[in-house]
């Protein structure tokens, strides 16, 4: 704080000089924490993707798991997602963002102390993710699973961040702020308040937490969060990029830059509003449905705004494109981002989300965004940018060009087998015979179809690593060749206090008040958060709407954290929706009131293997026992991971008493003092699930984690069946 | 259910309305400003990425 403060004065004293002051200041701009950051988008890349060839080999290949649960598909199809969003495009937003803002501002960055914090304490995060999330420490939030103390130091890092960068910003030598800084300074507040909303949580130890939301709520908040995680994080900071460096190679201005002005405005306004879209047909409130599908087709027009204004700067160029592997990687990026955001609003039609969600069209639909949009453009910027740092040319084009070729060769055997799956499935899975039955009653039936496109789709990853890797090689080459330019000087005269033109007036006067300029965008952020997130919070649903809904009982609260811990959610869903196909199959659709105990929710987002919501009582405790022993045996065919070890792990529940008093504190109308019980209860149904077992011929502890599970699986659904056989 | 979430929480609909309004009113008033600014402004920061004194220009 106190550093602040002395900087600030500092800033103060130096806007004081009189106006007529011409002098040029020589500052000096840090390349050698964009290297860093550089060679850390790289590395990061390569492992993140490498661990999503993992996971998807293991969708063909189940024992690819390498028999334990640490590399097993729930625990690192997190680590996947993580790794790719936070490590290797977080990493290329801050070099980029090192790179471009003080270029664009004319003042070196702010604090070198807080850009290396940043540097090191954004490292430690991932490094923190690589180690808990294998280990099944996980909130189970999609993109935000890891746990609450990592969570406070991403608050921390993030924070550290912005104040650097709006320090920056505040000794700028540049009046007014480009476009790309306001999309900077637009992504750094909404990550921050979407960051910090979602991960409110109650700790239980320090690596485990309950949710401060339950149920509809919890997936409410979460999907505000998870849509504006890919709008703020992944789109966003990557237009601020774009409108930076597709100029620089391009060599001429962006195309138009007024529309770049209401691209922005109507972006932050908009995207805000359409989270709700990843939750069509579920137990939420209609109204916040509509609002999700209305605002998400609004979002088209600015999405594709940006699109063209990115194309059309490159008029007159398009010569270069043919041969410069930079332009190339650019343009790719940006046809992928008009792809990307025009399936994503025509997805948040009810019926076409119906055939979407759940199914593997999800999966094409982010990895054309994933792949294309942040990869490419990434790329690009790279390429651009190390020959640059390292005064020199790139190493090999041929070898950069070769990459470009992998790449979307890449992405098109991982896209377009995703999409022939998702139709398959969804034909699959809707079809009735004449007798009025499920034509494929089975879901597994219809799994099996999609292997050979799991094959395909693994492939498709698998040319688009090997297309990083070359790019690594032509990067160390690149620098070898050349020598680092550690700093580059440049000066510019001070800015001018007392500076009030006759004329500006409105957006114009804003551009050079980034403290003002920052509240609008906040504002304008604040308000489809707000809309989209009040009314839901009013709703009183931690009291139960259906009477017979009651919380889990202490060993099923176990098991579903065990549930939690190996990622279930990853390929099993707990959301019925109230279409025929779906009642017919798993039976009476979800209802609102029957999630008021869940913290976190565990809808899930896809369906590799069918819904479990109503599994409760569906088969005896012994299938469970053999078909999590091994899938195979129960379900030939089955693309299920086996989990010998659930049988043999011995159920860990000494923080089952502050498991409990934390469930108490929100809200769980567990009775006064029932932590002191809760373990002798445990026990009880614990031995009752053993005696069951051993009468069907199987020999297992009762203090072992497959019994919880089988218990809270032989929970789920049934409270609903008391209450209408009543 | 969705009659029972409405039930609870008075005047729900304000909610979106006015938001909806506050939107479309900045966003009409910005596509004004925008079309109504001068083309000199617009060239500066168009040009402020091709400004900056690092190597891009030199040939390396």
């Amino acid at each position: 704080m106190k550093i602040i403060l002395k900087n600030l004065k500092k800033i103060n004293h130096q806007n004081r000089k009189p106006m007529n002051d011409t002098t040029l200041e020589r500052f000096q701009y840090d390349n050698k924490i964009v290297k860093y950051f550089g060679a850390a988008t790289i590395i990061w890349g390569i492992i993140g993707m490498l661990v999503g060839l993992l996971a998807a080999t293991q969708l063909f290949l189940p024992d690819a798991n390498l028999g334990n649960p640490y590399t097993t598909f729930g625990r690192i199809r997190p680590l996947h997602t993580n790794a790719v969003i936070f490590a290797f495009v977080g990493n290329a937003i801050f070099a980029g963002v090192y790179y471009s803002m003080p270029r664009l501002l004319k003042a070196q960055m702010w604090n070198k102390t807080l850009s290396w914090f940043h540097f090191y304490g954004w490292q430690l995060i991932i490094l923190s993710a690589v180690l808990t999330l294998p280990l099944g420490l996980t909130s189970s939030k999609e993109y935000a699973e890891l746990e609450w103390p990592i969570d406070i130091a991403i608050a921390i890092v993030w924070v550290a961040f912005g104040v650097n960068m709006i320090g920056t910003i505040l000794t700028r030598r540049e009046r007014h702020m480009y476009v790309a800084i306001w999309f900077y300074l637009a992504s750094f507040i909404t990550v921050a308040v979407l960051h910090i909303v979602n991960s409110l949580a109650l700790p239980v130890s320090l690596f485990k937490s309950y949710s401060a939301y339950a149920g509809v709520q919890d997936a409410l908040v979460q999907w505000w969060y998870g849509h504006n995680a890919v709008a703020f994080f992944l789109t966003t900071p990557f237009l601020g990029l774009m409108y930076y460096f597709l100029p620089k190679a391009a060599n001429r201005p962006v195309y138009s830059y007024k529309l770049s002005i209401i691209h922005f405005w109507s972006l932050i306004f908009l995207y805000m509003w359409a989270g709700p879209h990843h939750l069509l047909y579920t137990s939420l409130p209609e109204w916040a449905q509509v609002l999700g599908t209305v605002f998400s087709v609004m979002l088209l027009a600015p999405s594709w705004g940006g699109m063209v204004n990115g194309l059309l700067t490159l008029r007159g160029a398009w010569d270069k494109v043919t041969t410069d592997p930079v332009l190339k990687f650019m343009v790719v990026s940006i046809t992928a981002y008009g792809m990307a955001t025009f399936e994503g609003p025509m997805l948040s039609f009810k019926n076409v989300s119906a055939i979407a969600h759940y199914t593997d069209w999800i999966i094409a639909h982010v990895h054309i965004g994933g792949l294309g949009w942040n990869g490419f453009l990434t790329f690009g910027m790279l390429y651009w940018m190390w020959p640059r740092l390292f005064k020199t040319t790139i190493y090999s084009t041929k070898l950069a060009n070769t990459h470009f070729w992998l790449g979307v060769l890449g992405i098109i055997f991982y896209a377009l087998p995703m999409y022939v799956a998702a139709l398959t499935q969804f034909l699959m899975l809707r079809e009735f015979d004449e007798m009025g039955k499920l034509a494929y009653g089975n879901f597994l039936q219809t799994v099996v179809e999609l292997v050979p496109m799991y094959m395909l789709r693994a492939f498709g990853g698998l040319m688009y690593v090997s297309g990083v890797i070359l790019m690594a090689y032509n990067m160390v080459k690149t620098a070898q060749q050349g020598s680092f330019v550690e700093t580059e000087e440049d000066s510019a005269p001070a800015l001018a206090t007392n500076y009030n033109p006759k004329g500006e007036f409105w957006h114009r006067a804003w551009e050079r008040k980034p403290i003002f300029f920052a509240i609008l965008a906040t504002i304008a952020i604040l308000i489809g958060g707000v809309v989209e997130i009040v009314p839901t919070i009013l709703v009183k649903s931690n009291i139960p709407t259906i009477s017979s809904v009651k919380p889990y009982t202490a060993l099923e609260l176990e098991g579903r954290d065990i549930y939690i811990q190996n990622g279930c959610v990853g390929c099993h869903s707990q959301m019925i929706r109230p279409f025929r196909f779906e009642t017919e199959r798993y039976g009476e659709y979800s209802k609102a009131g029957e999630f008021v105990y869940d913290r976190p929710f565990l809808w899930g987002s896809k369906r590799t293997g069918p819904d479990l919501h109503r599994i409760g009582g569906k088969y005896p405790d012994s299938w469970h026992y053999f078909h999590m022993d091994n899938p195979r045996s129960m379900s030939p065919g089955s693309l299920m991971p086996p989990y010998p070890w659930l049988a043999t792990n011995e159920l860990n529940f000494s923080d089952l008493p502050a498991k409990i008093r934390t469930m108490q504190k929100l809200g769980v109308p567990y009775p006064e003092g029932y932590d002191k019980q809760a373990a002798a209860d445990l026990q009880a149904q614990a031995s009752g699930i053993a005696t069951n077992l051993k009468d069907a011929g199987v020999e297992v502890m009762p203090n072992t984690e497959i019994v919880a599970l089988i218990a809270y699986l032989q929970r789920l659904g049934t409270d609903i069946k008391i209450s209408s056989s009543n | 259910m969705y009659k029972e979430v409405l039930r609870s929480i008075e005047n729900v609909a304000v909610f979106p309305i006015v938001s909806l309004i506050i939107f479309v009113l900045f966003f009409i008033g910005i596509t004004i400003w925008t079309m109504r600014v001068p083309k000199d402004v617009i060239d500066h920061m168009s040009s402020l990425p091709m400004d900056s004194n690092d190597l891009t220009d030199k040939k390396p």
